[in-house]
């Protein structure tokens, strides 16, 4: 609570909150009936998701010639699709890891849902590969176990090894980060909730307490966990990126790759973040706790990045017409002006032309033209990547087995079911934990609350001076606004009840 | 704890009793107050220190920073534990691949080196932070006694929403220093005070 604040510094929570009011406005999406949205869109969502079963089922009877995929373009929509995914599933880590080390404060509106976006994109990244292998029950034989063939090990030089190691490392890691992070919120939820509510909440929110030991030793996993996150998020896709930079295809074999992939990654992830949020803080009442700023910060690591791939699409054409190799020369005419054209154009329009509006604080403050870009700049990702896989391998070493690739119904019908597979999982995830980190919020409430700074703030109300009053009592009575009335019905200053039985609340 | 327990009145003979009964049941008496301020807190619990009154426990809604030096809480140790799984990590991923590799089943990739240290490092990296995290938190449950079924001392429902409460663990005290901690609770503006029995 000590310490300046920059006048610079927007409020991140608005309307006055009082820590109680921040407990029930993030808790009520999980002790309130779903309302209609949410049952179209879920049930939309299982649609998805069913359409995925079959047609991960039909690819498994039928085998892989259920796809177009033919012996010159040998990944197609499948593994774009896989490394879209990861991509968006970087995001979450970055918000929660990186600026956590950067003491950025807006992460904790933020980051809980970021984190379980993560987790469910890279649940759906996971599909692909294992899909790919065609017979899904041997897919054990990629982790290195003794085995009655030799035994015989994976081949540990093999980036697509890595890519096994550092995929379910991530996913892993991002997992115990988040659940980490939720136990307190679900200590919340379980003690507002009664009968078997009660019950499940206590063993999914491990007994915690908010013991100050506790708190302390939560924080310090926190901040280790970020300092591992971090490294870990921009190996993941540097990894994903060695799958084609080790390779020998022109197009493919650059040491851009790695930086140019993680910058892309945050860029398609914030993205993502954008999209779900957006429609979650309207849904879900949260536009007090994700705000205006939260998006402008958002949006502002979506130009710097989008920006950043930008130069490096640009870098890429110039290096392969400097190094004076025809085969790459080829590769990148044929990437801009061959077959695939269209999508090049869609790549750099929706990824490093339209990001440039965000230069407008007016636009990068707007909603619509944040969603809207959110979704374009998705599907620019998109398209990124099948450039890079696709249109690179259309046209191989030999002419005579030059070809060009359109995706079955099967390959699309996967695609969508695993957008239904992440809906699913997210929907639920808002109607069973807090969107939105409680305890976190209520820490940062002090610094960031709008009754303490930003324009809104009451006078005699700064943060920053050693005795802040408490919010309530502040607002309720300069503004006159309704605030919590139950902290002000007791009145301050000790009374004494002796009663065994508490569990009844305050008020 | 830097703080002195308050002096038990000799002779309390009804006191002792009450806590041996306790002790038999495995039982202990807990006096808490609720505060509703994370200022008020930090206040009450230097005014507890001034008056050298033993502070069992502070719950509270989230992360109050400068408590722990007041309670006199030692920086947590949990990045050695990382430390150890992590180098565990990187020795057993390093280790084994150089095993397979150069002992158990050499075979020339590409006509590199049997023992590629560079192709090693990103699994290497890999499992170096597995072991940390995963290990890393695994002690951060066990230490905390938290877990699925765990039921450590839950003492009110609204310390995980609003309140702050300073708890004392008054089984062996007689009825005048409790007292005396009723007299601190109403001096440092507490909101409510209750009395619960909890398993020790």
């Amino acid at each position: 609570m000590s310490g300046h604040i920059a006048p610079v510094r927007q409020p991140l929570v608005t309307g006055h909150k009082t820590y109680h009011q921040i407990t029930e406005d993030i808790c009520r999406p999980t002790e309130t009936a779903p309302s209609l949205s949410w049952i179209v869109t879920f049930i939309i969502s299982v649609i998805c998701l069913g359409l995925f079963a079959f047609s991960v089922a039909w690819t498994i009877w039928v085998g892989i010639g259920s796809w177009n995929l033919n012996r010159t373009i040998n990944w197609g929509w499948d593994i774009t699709n896989f490394v879209w995914w990861v991509g968006i599933g970087h995001a979450g880590t970055l918000i929660s890891a990186i600026l956590l080390l950067f003491r950025q404060k807006w992460r904790t509106g933020v980051n809980r849902a970021a984190e379980a976006m993560t987790i469910f994109a890279v649940m759906c990244a996971g599909q692909f590969p294992l899909i790919h292998m065609g017979r899904l029950w041997l897919a054990i034989f990629i982790f290195p176990y003794p085995n009655t063939r030799g035994p015989l090990w994976v081949n540990f030089n093999s980036p697509l090894l890595w890519d096994v190691f550092a995929i379910s490392t991530y996913f892993t890691v991002s997992l115990l980060f988040w659940y980490a992070g939720l136990v307190p919120d679900l200590a919340t939820v379980r003690d507002r909730a009664v009968g078997l509510r009660k019950k499940i909440y206590s063993v999914v929110s491990f007994g915690w307490n908010g013991s100050a030991k506790h708190w302390q030793r939560w924080e310090s996993l926190s901040l280790i966990l970020a300092g591992l996150a971090t490294p870990l998020v921009l190996s993941v896709h540097t990894i994903v990126s060695f799958d084609f930079a080790t390779s020998v295809i022109p197009g493919w074999h650059t040491t851009i790759f790695p930086p140019y992939f993680v910058a892309g990654a945050i860029f398609s992830g914030f993205a993502m973040v954008l999209t779900l949020m957006l429609i979650a803080r309207k849904v879900l009442h949260l536009e007090d706790y994700i705000t205006i700023e939260h998006i402008e910060s958002m949006n502002k690591v979506i130009l710097l990045t989008g920006s950043i791939v930008g130069v490096a699409y640009l870098t890429e054409l110039f290096i392969a017409w400097y190094s004076g190799y025809i085969y790459e020369q080829f590769a990148f005419l044929n990437r801009v002006l061959g077959p695939y054209y269209w999508s090049y154009i869609g790549m750099m329009l929706c990824n490093v032309v339209s990001p440039q509006i965000f230069w407008s604080r007016r636009l990068r403050t707007s909603l619509f033209w944040t969603f809207f870009m959110s979704i374009f700049i998705n599907i620019g990702m998109w398209f990124e990547r099948f450039v890079i896989i696709a249109t690179t391998l259309a046209r191989d070493y030999l002419p005579s087995s030059w070809s060009y690739y359109v995706p079955t119904w099967v390959e699309i019908c996967i695609f969508i079911g695993t957008i239904g597979l992440f809906f699913t999982l997210f929907l639920i995830f808002t109607r069973v934990a807090p969107v939105v980190a409680i305890a976190e919020i209520k820490s940062i409430l002090k610094t960031a609350g709008d009754q303490y700074i930003g324009p809104n703030a009451l006078a005699h109300a700064h943060a920053g001076t050693s005795h802040t009053p408490h919010p309530t009592t502040s607002a309720a009575s300069s503004h006159g606004k309704t605030t919590a009335p139950e902290v002000n019905d007791i009145p301050a200053g000790g009374t004494v009840d002796i009663d065994g039985e508490n569990d009844k609340p305050l008020d | 704890m830097a703080t002195i327990r308050i002096e038990r009145e000799s002779g309390d003979a009804e006191s002792k009793a009450t806590a041996e009964a306790y002790a038999h049941a495995g039982q202990r008496e807990i006096l808490f107050g609720l505060y509703d301020d994370e200022v008020t807190l930090l206040d009450a619990v230097r005014a507890a220190n001034d008056d050298h009154l033993d502070i069992d426990d502070v719950y509270t809604p989230f992360p109050v920073h400068g408590l722990d030096p007041l309670l006199g809480l030692e920086e947590s140790r949990l990045h050695i534990a990382g430390f150890i799984f992590g180098t565990i990590g990187c020795l057993v991923g390093f280790g084994f691949m150089t095993w397979v590799f150069t002992r158990d089943w050499p075979i020339i990739f590409g006509g590199k080196p049997y023992w590629s240290v560079p192709a090693f490092i990103p699994i290497t990296f890999e499992l170096t932070v597995l072991f940390s995290a995963v290990g890393m938190v695994t002690v951060f449950y066990i230490i905390n006694g938290l877990g699925p079924g765990a039921e450590p001392r839950r003492l009110h429902d609204r310390i995980t929403d609003d309140k702050f409460c300073i708890a004392f663990d008054v089984t062996e005290l007689s009825t005048t220093e409790v007292d005396r901690l009723r007299d601190y609770f109403d001096r440092t503006g507490v909101e409510t005070v209750h009395q619960k029995t909890v398993a020790a």
